[in-house]
C-alpha cells in the first residue's frame, strides 16, 4: 500500500518566450530564415543562444507520492501546478528530471472536454468516456449509474447545446467520476455546479480515497482542500514551497504573503514596515474570515526620521479589482507626525466579501499626496470562506465564486408579485 | 552488503522497464526528451477512440442540414456534370469509348476523398485544440479518425457510381477485384499528406490558406476531368509524381478496364509516393506532436 505511485525527480519545464518565439511565429518567417540562413534553420532543433528567453514554469521540483495519498495541491496562480498536472497527464512533456507513475492514471483538467455541443446527452456520455480512456465495454456497463448520477434522464436525447449550463456539468461530471483509475488527477473542477451537486462530487472523491486511489486535488477552494486532503503541497513561481500536513501547508500559503513582501517593504523611504497582522473580531490572528465579520489590520512601523502629517491608504483587493479603502486622503484623518516605532490599525466592519482570496494593499504618502514612501504595496492576503446558504443564498450559481464582482453590500428585491427579499453578506442568517 | 541489495534492487527495476513483454503493470515513464515507447501500445489502448472520434464527426456534419447525408452525392454530382461539359463537351477530350460522366465521376470520387480528407485531417488537430490541451491521447488518432470519417462519405458517394454504371449498362472488367488496392493507396495519400499539413498547421496557420489552393489547384492537376494519357508520353513519369495520378488512374483501369493499357510506372510512382509521404508523415508528425499542447 506504501508502494510509491508517483516518483518526480528534478522535474523542469521550460517554456521560451520573447523574440525567439514571435520570429518562428509565421511561415514567412521560417521560410525568409530558411533563405537567408539556410544552415541556422537546418540546426533550428539546437537551442538558438540569441534572442531566446527562457521561462521556468517548473524548476526542480522533486516529490513522491504515496500509495492511497490525496494531496492538495495549491498556490497562488501561475505557480506551477497547472503545468505539473499538465505533465503528469501526459499532455506535454517536461523539459527535465523525470517522473515514474505506477498505476493508470486519469486526469481531469476541465469539466466536459471533448463534449459535443450538437451531440445529445446519451452519445455525448460515450464520446467523452472513450476521450476520457473509458472503452465501450465499461460505458455501457456504467451507463445507468452515470445517468442517475447526473440527474439529467429526461433530456439524455437532446444536444447538450440546449442544456442549462449547471445540467451540463453535471452530466460531464457524471461521466469522469465513473473513471477507475488508480491516480485520479483533478483540477478545480469543485469551482462549478451547485452546493448539492458538489456534496456530491466531494462525496465520490473521498470514496474514491477511501478505495486506497491516489488523488491530486488542485484547488484555491481550502476548506474543500482540508476536508479531503491529509497532505498538501504548495507551489510558488514553480517550486515547492511547503510540503506536509494540510492545515500547516494551508496556514503557510495563507501567511506567505506577507512574510515575503515584508522584505520588500523596508524600502520605503525613511519609514519601515516591521510587521502586519490580519485579525478577526475576536482580536485572533489569522487569515481565514467568513462573510460578515469584521478584518482588522494591525501596521506596526519605524519611522526613521520625523514624517509630517502621512497619508495612509489601504485597499482590499480581490481578483479582479479593488474591493473597498480606507483612504485618509479623502477622510483626512491622518496622524499629525510619525517618529520612531509605532502602530496603525483598522477596522473594515462586517466585510461584505464573497468567498474568494483578497489581498490587502498599502501606499503611504507625506506632503500633502506629493511624496510617495509607498505606492500601493501587497502587504498581506487572506481569503474569505464561508457556505453562502447560512447567508441565505440559495440560486443556483451561489457556488461559482464571482470572481468580477465580489462585494455584495445588503439589497431588497421587491418582486412583481408583491413579496419582497432582503440579501446581505452581514451575519449568517441561521444567527439572526 | 546493503548495496549489493540496493543494486539488486535497481537491476530488478531496469530489468522491470526494459523488457517488452514485462507484464502488462501500468507503469509509465516520463522523462525530458524521451519518445515514449508507450506511444504504438497505447495506441492500441485507445483504438476505440478512432472509431467514437469518426462517429462523432460523421454524426455532427450533417446536423442541422436539410437533405443531411444526400450532400455526399449531391457533391460528386454536380462537380461530374460540371467537369464533364467542360472537358467532355467543350475541351473534346477523348473518353476512350467510355460514357463520358463514368470517365470523371471515376476521378471525382477518389479525388473528392483524398481532398476532404486531406483538409479535415489537415484542419483536425487545431479543430481539436480543446481536447489536445486538456487530456492526453495519441493525437495519431485524431488524424486516422478524420481520414476515416472521409472515407465513409467516400463510400456513400461510391453508391452513385454503382447507380451511373447500371444506367449506361457497363460492367466492371475483372480488374474490379483490385479496387480495395487503389482505395487503400487513396486513404495513404490523404493521411501521409494530412500528417504534414495537421503539423505543420498546429505551428503555422498558414496552411489554414494553402490548403484550399492545394485543393483547387490539384483538381485540375490531377486526371480528374481527362484521362492522364492526353500528357505527353515524356512527361508522364513526372505527371505521375503527383500520387493522385496513379490512384485515379488505377481507379479506371479497375472499373472501366484498360484502354490504352495501364501505366504501370505511374502506379509504382505512386506507391512509393504513399510510402514516402506516410513515412515521413509520422516521422514529423512524432516529433513535434510532444510540443502541440504548447503551441496550438
Amino acid at each position: 500500500m506504501s508502494n510509491p505511485a508517483i516518483i518526480i525527480e528534478n522535474l523542469g519545464k521550460r517554456y521560451t518566450i520573447g523574440h525567439q518565439r514571435a520570429k518562428r511565429d509565421g511561415l514567412r518567417h521560417a521560410i525568409e530564415s530558411a533563405i537567408r540562413e539556410p544552415l541556422t534553420w537546418l540546426r533550428s532543433s539546437r537551442p538558438k543562444k540569441l534572442q531566446q528567453v527562457d521561462f521556468w514554469a517548473l524548476k526542480d521540483v522533486s516529490l513522491q507520492i504515496k500509495q492511497g495519498e490525496v494531496v492538495g495541491i495549491i498556490g497562488s496562480n501561475g505557480a506551477g501546478k497547472s503545468t505539473l498536472l499538465k505533465i503528469l497527464s501526459r499532455i506535454t512533456v517536461p523539459s527535465e528530471g523525470r517522473i515514474r507513475i505506477d498505476g493508470r492514471v486519469a486526469s481531469l483538467l476541465e469539466v466536459g472536454t471533448g463534449f459535443h455541443q450538437e451531440l445529445t446527452g446519451r452519445e455525448n456520455i460515450f464520446l467523452n468516456g472513450a476521450i476520457l480512456g473509458m472503452t465501450r465495454a465499461e460505458i455501457v456497463r456504467k451507463f445507468d449509474e452515470i445517468v442517475e448520477f447526473s440527474g439529467v434522464e429526461e433530456f439524455l436525447d437532446t444536444p447538450v447545446k440546449r442544456y442549462s449550463s449547471g445540467m451540463y456539468v453535471r452530466l460531464a461530471f457524471a461521466v469522469a467520476a465513473h473513471l477507475e483509475p488508480e491516480i485520479l488527477i483533478v483540477d478545480e473542477v469543485l469551482a462549478v455546479g451547485d452546493a448539492a451537486f458538489q456534496k456530491k462530487c466531494i462525496g465520490k472523491m473521498e470514496n474514491f480515497a477511501q478505495g486506497g486511489r491516489t488523488v491530486l486535488f488542485v484547488s484555491h477552494n481550502m476548506d474543500a482542500v482540508r476536508t479531503l486532503c491529509q497532505r498538501a503541497i504548495l507551489f510558488d513561481g514553480g517550486k515547492i514551497r511547503a510540503d506536509g500536513y494540510v492545515d500547516s501547508v494551508v496556514e503557510d500559503y495563507c501567511s506567505g504573503f506577507s512574510t515575503s513582501s515584508r522584505q520588500q517593504l523596508r524600502g520605503a523611504d525613511g519609514l519601515a514596515i516591521d510587521r502586519v497582522v490580519l485579525k478577526n473580531d475576536r482580536s485572533q490572528e489569522t487569515c481565514q474570515f467568513c462573510p460578515g465579520e469584521d478584518l482588522i489590520i494591525e501596521i506596526t512601523f519605524d519611522a526613521q526620521e520625523c514624517l509630517e502629517k502621512p497619508y495612509f491608504t489601504l485597499a482590499v483587493r480581490g481578483q479582479k479589482g479593488n474591493c473597498f479603502t480606507a483612504n485618509m486622503l479623502l477622510d483626512g484623518h491622518r496622524p499629525k507626525f510619525l517618529n520612531g516605532k509605532g502602530k496603525i490599525s483598522c477596522r473594515f466592519k462586517a466585510i461584505p466579501l464573497l468567498p474568494q482570496r483578497y489581498t490587502v494593499q498599502l501606499a503611504i504618502k507625506a506632503n500633502n499626496g506629493r511624496d510617495v514612501l509607498l505606492h500601493y504595496a501587497d502587504i498581506g492576503s487572506f481569503i474569505v470562506t464561508g457556505d453562502l446558504v447560512t447567508y441565505g443564498f440559495k440560486g443556483e450559481f451561489q457556488t461559482r465564486v464571482s470572481e468580477a464582482t465580489s462585494v455584495v453590500i445588503p439589497y431588497e428585491w421587491q418582486l412583481p408579485d408583491g413579496t419582497s427579499a432582503t440579501v446581505s453578506l452581514s451575519a449568517p442568517v441561521s444567527a439572526i | 552488503m546493503r548495496l549489493l541489495n540496493e543494486l539488486d534492487q535497481e537491476y530488478s527495476l531496469e530489468t522491470r522497464f526494459g523488457t517488452p513483454d514485462a507484464p502488462p503493470i501500468d507503469e509509465l515513464v516520463i522523462e525530458a526528451g524521451r519518445t515514449e515507447r508507450q506511444y504504438w501500445r497505447d495506441l492500441w489502448r485507445y483504438r476505440e477512440l478512432f472509431y467514437f472520434l469518426a462517429w462523432r464527426d460523421l454524426l455532427v456534419r450533417y446536423k442541422q442540414t436539410v437533405v443531411g447525408v444526400s450532400w455526399s452525392l449531391i457533391r460528386p454530382l454536380l462537380t461530374t456534370i460540371v467537369l464533364t461539359v467542360v472537358f467532355g463537351k467543350l475541351g473534346k477530350m477523348p473518353s476512350g469509348g467510355v460514357p463520358y460522366p463514368l470517365l470523371v465521376l471515376c476521378g471525382t470520387l477518389p479525388w473528392q476523398f483524398f481532398s476532404t480528407a486531406m483538409t479535415e485531417s489537415g484542419n483536425s488537430l487545431v479543430m481539436n485544440s480543446n481536447l489536445i490541451s486538456k487530456i492526453y491521447f495519441p493525437r495519431l488518432i485524431i488524424i486516422v479518425s478524420s481520414v476515416i470519417t472521409s472515407f465513409v462519405d467516400f463510400l456513400i458517394s461510391a453508391v452513385f457510381l454503382v447507380v451511373l454504371m447500371i444506367w449506361y449498362h457497363y460492367a466492371p472488367p475483372a480488374a474490379v477485384l483490385f479496387v480495395p488496392f487503389f482505395v487503400l493507396l487513396a486513404f495513404g495519400a490523404a493521411f501521409g499528406v494530412g500528417l504534414w499539413i495537421a503539423a505543420l498547421m498546429v505551428e503555422y496557420r498558414d496552411f489554414r490558406f494553402i490548403v484550399p489552393f492545394i485543393v483547387q489547384f490539384g483538381l485540375y492537376i490531377s486526371p480528374v476531368g481527362f484521362q492522364s494519357s492526353v500528357v505527353p508520353e515524356r512527361f508522364r513519369l513526372l505527371y505521375a509524381l503527383n500520387p493522385m495520378v496513379g490512384v485515379i488512374d488505377g481507379f479506371r483501369w479497375c472499373l472501366l478496364g484498360a484502354q490504352n493499357g495501364i501505366y504501370r510506372p505511374g502506379i509504382a510512382v505512386a506507391v512509393i509516393d504513399v510510402i514516402v509521404l506516410v513515412a515521413s508523415g509520422i516521422w514529423y508528425f512524432r516529433k513535434t506532436e510532444q510540443t502541440f499542447a504548447d503551441v496550438i
